[in-house]
C-alpha cells in the first residue's frame, strides 16, 4: 500500500477538533467534555510519533476519544450500571446500541456502534478496528441482524 | 459547534507544556507582513514571510510531526521581533535552533549572527570569515535558504558593489530591514 506521510499535527487537530468536541459533548455532557477533549488530544499528541502512516487519522482520533469516554463513564459509574447521559444534544440510538450490544462478538459491536452510534464511515471503521472495509461491513451487518433476532 | 477559544487555547497551552510539541509556532503581525514563528525546545527554528504555505509539512519533515500552533513557547521570539521592527532592540537575546541545518551552512549562519545591527558584510567577506575565501557563491546559497532570516540577519549581507543581490523573503523586504538599521540612506 502507498506509504502516505504523517501530516503536521496542527493540520489533523484542526480539522477534526470540532467534530470531536461535539462528540465528546453528546457522549458525557460539556463539562466533562472539556476535560475529555483535552485529554483525547494529548494522547493522541503522544502516540502520533508512533504511527507508521498517516492514513484514517480521522478514524484514529475516534477511537481515542472513544476511549476517553468510555473511561470517563465508567469512572463516573463505577458499579457498571448504564450512566446517564449529561446533555440534552444526547443521541440515544448510541446509548441504546451500546447498551443492547454488550454481549455481541467484540468486532460486532465495535463496528455496529461505531456505525450507527458514531455515524464513521465504513473506511473509518475498518481503520479503527485493523480491517478491511469489507470485513468492517459484514461486521455491522451479522451484528445488526444478532441484534434484531434478539429484539424480536 | 465549534471548540470554545478557552478549551482550544488550554489544549495548545498544555501541549508545550508537557513537552509533547517538535514544534510550537504562532503567526504575527510586522511592517514586512505576517510571519510564522516557529521554536522546537531549543531555540526559534523558522521565521517565515509566507505562512500559508508549506510551511508546517516543512517543519514537520524536519524536526517531527507533532507541529501545532502555540503561543507561549514562541512568545519571546515574538515580543523582540516586535521590539525590533520599533526600532527599541538591536540584538536578539534568543536561542536558535539550526539542528536541521547541514553543516556548512550552520558555519555560515553561526558566523553571520556575528555581523552587527547597522552593519553590512559582502558574501565574500563572509565566506572569507568562515576560512573559505573561495566559496562565496556556496555562502551566498547557503543564506538563501537561512531558517530564521531577521533573527540570524542574513539581510546584512549584500554584494560587493554594495547591491542588494537577493533575498529569500524578497529584496523589498530586504530594503525595508537595512532601512530600518538605519543602513541604507533614503
Amino acid at each position: 500500500m502507498e506509504a502516505v506521510a504523517i501530516p503536521p499535527f496542527e493540520r489533523l487537530y484542526s480539522e477534526t477538533s470540532d467534530e470531536i468536541w461535539r462528540y465528546l459533548v453528546r457522549l458525557l455532557g460539556r463539562q466533562a467534555a472539556e476535560d475529555a477533549f483535552q485529554e483525547t488530544f494529548l494522547r493522541a499528541l503522544r502516540a502520533y510519533p508512533k504511527l507508521a502512516h498517516g492514513r484514517q487519522l480521522r478514524a484514529w482520533v475516534y477511537t481515542i476519544a472513544t476511549r476517553v469516554a468510555v473511561d470517563e463513564r465508567r469512572r463516573r459509574s463505577p458499579a457498571g450500571s448504564v450512566p446517564e447521559l449529561g446533555s440534552d444534544d444526547v443521541r440515544p440510538a448510541y446509548a441504546e446500541l451500546e447498551h443492547l450490544s454488550t454481549d455481541l462478538p467484540a468486532k460486532e459491536r465495535a463496528a455496529v456502534v461505531l456505525r450507527y452510534g458514531y455515524d464513521l464511515t465504513y473506511a473509518d471503521i475498518a481503520a479503527a478496528l485493523g480491517s478491511t472495509e469489507a470485513a468492517a461491513r459484514q461486521a455491522a451487518s451479522s451484528g445488526v441482524r444478532r441484534l434484531r433476532r434478539r429484539i424480536s | 459547534m465549534s471548540v470554545p477559544t478557552h478549551l482550544d487555547r488550554a489544549f495548545r497551552d498544555r501541549a508545550a507544556a508537557a513537552g509533547e510539541l517538535d514544534v510550537a509556532y504562532e503567526l504575527t503581525d510586522s511592517p514586512i507582513g505576517e510571519l510564522l514563528v516557529a521554536a522546537t525546545t531549543r531555540g526559534v527554528c523558522r521565521i517565515s514571510f509566507d505562512p500559508e504555505g508549506t510551511e508546517l509539512d516543512w517543519l514537520a519533515r524536519a524536526y517531527g510531526a507533532r507541529v501545532l500552533r502555540s503561543p507561549r513557547p514562541v512568545e519571546r521570539a515574538r515580543r523582540q521581533l516586535d521590539e525590533y521592527f520599533e526600532q527599541k532592540r538591536r540584538e536578539f537575546d534568543l536561542s536558535v535552533d539550526l539542528a536541521a541545518v547541514p553543516e556548512f551552512q550552520r558555519l555560515v549562519l553561526e558566523e553571520l549572527q556575528r555581523v552587527p545591527y547597522g552593519a553590512t558584510n559582502t558574501y565574500g567577506g563572509l565566506a572569507a570569515r568562515i576560512g573559505k575565501p573561495r566559496a562565496a557563491r556556496a555562502v551566498g546559497g547557503a543564506l538563501n535558504r537561512n531558517p530564521v532570516p531577521i533573527v540570524v540577519p542574513c539581510h546584512r549581507i549584500v554584494g560587493a558593489s554594495g547591491s542588494l543581490v537577493g533575498y529569500a523573503g524578497g529584496l523589498a523586504r530586504k530594503e525595508q530591514l537595512l532601512a530600518l538599521e538605519g543602513t541604507l540612506l533614503g
